[in-house]
């Protein structure tokens, strides 16, 4: 007891301790993040950065291999395949923000309720949770989008609410957690109401689980709008994201495979890639967690 | 208001909790009050009900699971039992402040302390943010926290224990309460810290002229502040008497017993402390009759083992002892 009273000197912590610090020190997740990062600086300035018009098609052009002028070949209408996947990473990652965003929208207050009033409520929520959980995510998105139509909302909309049951299931656990914490009472003895408490006491102290859980999700997310896409249940004609790429050129393989190639490889690299920050972001909490007290 | 009237008298509570074999009385019709510009203090060992019967006192069990199955607390002439969660939260804060035990982790790792303590007081007295500010470094200046402008911008983390417990102070006498709870605020302290805590908290009281219910079951504690004692043991007051008559001559033997363990006590005698034999009652198994009659040197079979005792008014105070009439405790007895 007297040690740690000792030792807990205020003064400015060392770099490595604080989250930044041990997450820049994770190299691979660095990497992960710079990769990352440059994929978003090529989304924003996509109109500046691509060598042609997405959507000019030339007949002359059909299924070229790469050349100089076209550095990934040309596909089936004979568009330039590297100016099309920088335009379609627009769509893609904002695509998954958005279904992140509407996991998150629906998944983080019923995680909290479910957690933090526990009782029937949890027992209703939890049991809508298991019942939705037990449908494989594309199948169920699949189904949704069958009923609504396909259209790049829908498909955000279907996997967002496929995916609201593991945010849900991250921050009830945590709440769990943090419900049982002393400064929670602390917090109702200065006479917090109840939704102040969940508003200001525990969602700051969940976020941590929860930015894991939401950048694996990014990663997921783009995997099933490329999915759904390359099934045409996502974006339509002639807006194209890395899915619907892939869709379109995995006929042509045989003859050109570069754009199949090219397209699988972005969708690997960047689902990696939020995967990797997950897991540099999980590792850098937690020692922060353990460290912290 | 009626300066006759206790600041808060607590009369027949009863609080239960959940256990797998059914509800546990962990409370049992408690009583006891505290005056205006008063220290009193609840001891008892571990599990005796002492902070259950605080926390319910202020409607901070029913979230916990627990249930009060009757009783009544009046505030200020106002009943908190059965009161609405606003009426409370209204009180909670501001007209009563409270300590918990462990200052490591009774404050929110999320914020910064200053903003802790501003957030109390915006909410009860309607502060702007500025001022709610000033109000909360003033706080920490009064607990004496030494450059408090600029403490206020740290985390709960960049303190140590006795430092986040002065924070905890601040933040329960921000709104300079009528009655401040501290629930053993000095158990998780070391020695020297403990004895600085209580000299604030005494400094405190005098100069807010609040009131001030101190759970400890550090008698020496008890000794150097308490106007009067209460004693519990299992679930149960044993008694209740002004704290120089309690330490003169106790009426209860577990009192005697908790005196003679007093290390303070002993030196001066000249003997190891003396431990009370056994070990304290559960709430699922208490034994018939008087519930410390097991562990008690003046059992006697009949009278402690068969009825009930009843707590009886005794010169003073109040006790709860079948031979409260015949026993003579108190120190000198074994010298």
């Amino acid at each position: 007891m007297s040690a740690s009273i000792l030792s807990a000197v205020p003064v400015a912590l060392p770099p490595s301790s604080t989250f930044f610090g041990r997450f820049c020190r994770n190299r691979t997740a660095m990497v992960s993040a710079i990769i990352l990062l440059a994929i978003i600086v090529i989304a924003v300035f996509a109109p500046y950065l691509a060598p042609h018009n997405p959507a000019k098609s030339s007949l002359r052009y059909i299924l070229k291999p790469p050349t100089w002028l076209y550095p990934l070949g040309t596909d089936d209408l004979g568009r330039d395949v590297l100016s099309r996947l920088i335009f379609a990473s627009r769509l893609s990652l904002i695509a998954s923000v958005q279904a992140v965003a509407i996991a998150l929208v629906i998944g983080l207050p019923l995680g909290l309720i479910s957690g933090y009033v526990r009782g029937w409520v949890d027992t209703v929520i939890m049991r809508l949770n298991d019942a939705l959980m037990s449908f494989p995510a594309l199948i169920l998105a699949v189904v949704i989008v069958g009923m609504l139509g396909p259209s790049l909302t829908n498909a955000m909309t279907a996997i967002g609410l496929v995916y609201a049951p593991r945010i849900m299931r991250v921050v009830r656990g945590s709440t769990l957690s943090v419900r049982e914490e002393v400064y929670i009472t602390a917090a109702r003895a200065t006479g917090c109401s109840d939704a102040r408490i969940i508003a200001r006491h525990v969602l700051p102290n969940v976020t941590g689980p929860l930015v894991v859980q939401a950048t694996v999700l990014m990663g997921q997310a783009l995997l099933a709008e490329a999915g759904l896409s390359f099934l045409g249940l996502g974006v339509q004609p002639p807006q194209a994201s890395w899915g619907a790429m892939l869709g379109t050129a995995f006929p042509y393989m045989a003859d050109a495979p570069v754009p199949t190639i090219a397209a699988g490889m972005v969708i690997s690299v960047t689902v990696l890639c939020f995967n990797l920050i997950g897991d540099g972001i999980r590792d850098s909490v937690g020692r922060m967690r353990r460290s912290g007290d | 208001m009626n300066n006759a009237q206790p600041l808060l008298d607590i009369k027949g509570l009863t609080v239960q909790f959940p256990s797998p074999s059914g509800w546990l009385t962990v409370v049992d019709n408690v009583s006891f009050s505290v005056g205006r510009n008063d220290i009193v203090c609840v001891v008892g060992e571990s599990g005796s009900g002492k902070s259950v019967t605080t926390q319910a006192a202020v409607g901070l069990v029913q979230p916990k699971g627990g249930r009060v199955t009757a009783g009544s607390v009046m505030f200020d002439g106002q009943e908190l039992i059965g009161a609405s969660n606003r009426t409370l939260n209204r009180i909670r804060g501001d007209a009563i402040g409270f300590i918990f035990q462990e200052p490591m982790s009774s404050l929110n790792p999320a914020y910064t302390v200053g903003e802790q303590i501003a957030e109390v007081v915006r909410r009860h007295r309607g502060a702007s943010r500025a001022d709610a500010w000033k109000q909360a470094v003033a706080a920490l200046d009064r607990v004496h926290i030494a450059s408090a402008a600029t403490r206020a911008h740290a985390y709960p983390h960049q303190f140590s224990g006795g430092m986040r417990q002065r924070v905890m102070i601040a933040m329960a006498i921000a709104c300079k309460p009528k009655l401040l709870i501290a629930d053993e605020p000095t158990t998780a302290l070391d020695v020297t810290i403990q004895a600085r805590i209580l000299e604030v908290l005494k400094e405190l009281q005098q100069e807010l002229g609040m009131s001030v219910l101190f759970i400890t079951h550090d008698l020496g504690v008890v000794a150097d502040i308490a106007r009067s004692v209460v004693v519990m043991y299992g679930a149960q007051v044993v008694e209740f008497a002004p704290s120089d008559q309690l330490f003169a001559a106790p009426r209860h033997p577990y009192t005697a017993g908790l005196l003679e363990a007093m290390p303070q006590v002993a030196l001066e005698r000249g003997h190891d402390p003396i431990a009370i034999p056994g070990t304290v009652a559960q709430a699922h198994a208490w034994p018939k009759g008087c519930r410390f009659n097991p562990r008690c040197v003046h059992r006697q079979d009949g009278p402690c083992t068969t009825q009930p005792i009843e707590l009886i008014a005794d010169g003073q105070g109040l006790v709860r002892c079948a031979l409260a009439g015949e026993l003579r405790l108190g120190l000198e007895r074994r010298a």
